[in-house]
């Protein structure tokens, strides 16, 4: 999987460079407060969301576990309906498919419906390689692409972006790769969606080659299905000869039926609408190009694995493979909404990020060994997902295997992984705490001379100690320990009862003197 | 070894047998409360609505008055029509009729102010229209380039309460387009706008006894 980006820092880093940035802060928690509130109430007009949210889960579930035939089911299929299939391992695998394909039309561009399979295989890099111009076509995308940026977000990649920004890139860029925006353009959404408008539209109207993913695939019936709001995309699936579907073989599901729980949950879940305003469903070519007589001459489904099946073979970690990539666990998330999406280095960022980047690339890199800890485990984001991923849970369940190592697959090999570097301070820490929790003498004195020693505490660590302090303010040290505080409490209280016993006398603020415990001669070191 | 059966191997190893075939929980509700039909009609139209599609309704007597109407208030010089649909609908029409025709191109379709078109069936609890590519709505691509289109809904015969309850009436190997409101886009600070790429302009016409 490619997406991490060369010389990506760690989420921490990233992070706090993200946080720094006031504009970038303030255009995401307009927006993600803007969509989270939404879809409250959206979920809310469902009386039966919890049953349909276990009945996502469970058709999801179901076809991970018997997902080899519901795959040949599918490819059948296809076929039948005129499509052909192609299976790819890797990135560079399904990146030569597309790339062969679109060469093999004599096409020199193609048009894009935003994917994130797509971006995942780092499919617009490989076709550039071989001289092919790939426009995106959702305004998002658009606004990224001709920003030279990065996305940020699911379902809005151009999240971090103003709209003064975004004027800028127009009004720089778009005379670059087509039509140029028009001229004195301002910053109303109204006129940067006209301006897409004209820009893009010279693009569909002379496409020949079109590139998508697809949110759902019907094994029954070899329909596949793109959910939008633009046209973008029944521009793509529609006008041009040829189709190339890139699509993660996590994403079918049995049955035509099965699409109406996620007909339900993904809008709202993701828009926060009732329904998104265009769908398109299409099985292989149609009836012949047939009830409809238009639509593609020719369709190509590639089958993505690409760390898929070693997701799969983890029995914590797979219930990732349900994503139906709503993103409203971006939304909610507190650490999202300040860090941002770059953060995250991986084109999945906010809590799904950080559970699926780490597992389709494993955790070899710094950037996926940190994801894990991009989280303050307040369980938000379970809440929220559609079809109930316990994201909390498999982000404990990686950082066990980053401190610890332990048997992963990879590119389907059973390997056992040696811990993440940089956490052997950390193993180092837990060890020495253990130590020292069984000896409570040598504990008490550790924290006598900690306490005497609280004015020169540092800000940060130095030493191995130092990774910890990279993302926390190391803590405040007490006057007294706990221990000293208690037994200090305990003997004022008994003095207090005897004098109360002798009289009424003045009471006099309790002078608190760490006490000299009794048996600490006897302690062992 | 192809990727395919790389791929199938890497499943059956990340899966031991026997893999239970636990069942799917279908206790979710089929509709969303209880209405006449009556009703139901008035909630597709409030949901469209909502999502900026503009709703009329109209009896038989009335429809070709109507088209005429919206037509001429648009100033539409030129009109789609797919082949199927009723010529009595578009007997009052001013605007020239064009018939979409396999080898019309893209770019000719663009030059056409408006389109008509029926739909195979309508969802009124989340406001969508379906379009299957039947003879009284034509090819995918005429409710797409133009920038205008209204579609006619027979009421209440066409139209359904629930996602559940239209699903069984749709035949998944015809191209499916479902519509509900007309193009928009939250890209920019999630601020809706209407009109990107699709029709910026939708009108629906419920078409029964009023």
């Amino acid at each position: 999987m490619t997406g991490t980006h060369l010389g990506m820092p760690a989420f921490p880093e990233a992070a706090r460079e993200a946080v720094r940035d006031e504009v970038l802060r303030a255009n995401l928690r307009h927006a993600t407060h803007t969509i989270r509130d939404k879809r409250a109430r959206a979920v809310a007009e469902l009386e039966d969301w919890d049953r349909l949210r276990a009945a996502g889960k469970a058709v999801k579930d179901h076809t991970l576990a018997h997902l080899d035939r519901y795959l040949l089911q599918l490819e059948a299929s296809v076929t039948a309906a005129g499509g052909t299939v192609h299976w790819a391992a890797d990135a560079d695998e399904a990146n030569r498919i597309v790339t062969e394909l679109v060469l093999a039309t004599g096409e020199k561009e193609v048009v894009k419906v935003k994917s994130m399979a797509t971006q995942e295989i780092g499919l617009n890099e490989a076709l550039e390689a071989a001289g092919i111009a790939a426009y995106e076509t959702d305004l998002a995308e658009l606004i990224v692409q001709l920003g030279h940026d990065r996305p940020s977000h699911i379902l809005v990649p151009a999240i971090h972006r103003n709209r003064g920004e975004i004027r800028d890139v127009f009004a720089a860029e778009m005379g670059g790769w087509g039509r140029p925006a028009p001229e004195g353009l301002g910053d109303d959404p109204r006129e940067l969606a006209e301006a897409a408008r004209l820009h893009l539209r010279e693009k569909f109207l002379r496409a020949k080659v079109a590139v998508s993913g697809a949110n759902f695939m019907v094994a029954e019936t070899g329909t596949l299905v793109v959910f939008e709001s633009e046209g973008n995309g029944r521009m793509c699936l529609t006008l041009p000869e040829t189709l190339i579907s890139v699509v993660g073989i996590e994403k079918v599901v049995p049955t035509f039926r099965d699409l109406e729980i996620f007909l339900q949950t993904l809008p709202r879940s993701s828009t926060a609408e009732r329904m998104n305003l265009y769908t398109t469903m299409w099985t292989g070519l149609g009836p012949s190009k047939g009830a409809d007589g238009d639509g593609p001459s020719a369709f190509h489904l590639v089958l993505l694995d690409n760390g898929r099946t070693d997701t799969l073979a983890d029995e914590v970690g797979r219930q990732a493979l349900r994503c139906i990539r709503c993103s409203a666990c971006l939304n909610v998330c507190p650490v999202y909404e300040r860090a941002g999406g770059h953060a995250y280095g991986s084109v999945y960022p906010g809590p799904i990020g950080a559970i699926l980047s780490p597992q389709l690339r494993g955790t070899g890199s710094e950037i996926d060994a940190t994801l894990p800890y991009a989280s303050t485990l307040c369980g938000a984001c379970y809440e929220v997902c559609p079809v109930a991923i316990d994201i909390p849970e498999v982000l404990l369940h990686l950082r066990e295997r980053v401190v610890q190592g332990g048997p992963v697959t990879r590119e389907g090999i059973r390997v056992r992984i040696r811990p993440a570097d940089g956490h052997t301070a950390e193993r180092a820490a837990m060890r020495a705490a253990r130590i020292l929790l069984d000896h409570p003498g040598a504990l008490r004195a550790g924290e006598r001379l900690l306490a005497r020693a609280r004015r020169l505490r540092p800000r940060r660590l130095p030493g191995p100690g130092r990774a910890w302090t990279d993302s926390r303010e190391l803590p405040e040290l007490p006057e007294h320990s706990f221990r000293d505080w208690w037994a200090q409490r305990e003997k004022a209280g008994r003095e207090k009862a005897g004098r109360e016993k002798a009289g009424p006398a003045k009471v006099e603020p309790a002078k608190v003197e760490p006490a000299k415990p009794e048996h600490e001669k006897g302690a062992r070191p | 070894m192809s990727a395919k059966e790389q791929i199938l191997a890497r499943i059956r190893r990340a899966l031991p047998e026997p893999r239970p075939d636990t069942g799917i929980p279908r206790d979710y509700l089929a509709v969303h409360g209880a209405r006449t039909p009556a009703e139901t009609v008035d909630l597709l139209a409030a949901n469209l609505t909502e999502y900026r599609a503009k709703v009329h309704r109209v009896d038989e007597d009335g429809i070709a008055v109507l088209l005429r109407r919206l037509l001429a208030e648009r100033g539409s010089e030129s009109v789609l029509v797919p082949p199927g649909l009723p010529p009595s609908w578009t007997a009052a029409v001013d605007a020239t009729l064009i018939h979409d025709r396999a080898d019309s191109t893209a770019h000719q379709l663009d030059a056409v102010d408006s389109v008509v078109t029926g739909c195979a069936l309508a969802i009124a609890e989340t406001g969508t229209l379906v379009l299957d590519g039947g003879p009284e709505q034509g090819r995918r691509r005429i409710t797409l380039i133009p920038d205008h289109h209204i579609c006619v809904v027979r009421v209440p015969g066409q139209v359904v309460d629930s996602v559940p309850r239209a699903l069984p009436l749709l035949d998944p190997t015809r191209t499916l387009t479902w519509i509900s409101g007309p193009s928009a886009t939250s890209d920019i600070e999630l601020d809706r706008v209407e009109g990107v790429h699709g029709p910026r302009t939708l009108e629906v016409v419920l078409l029964g006894a009023q």
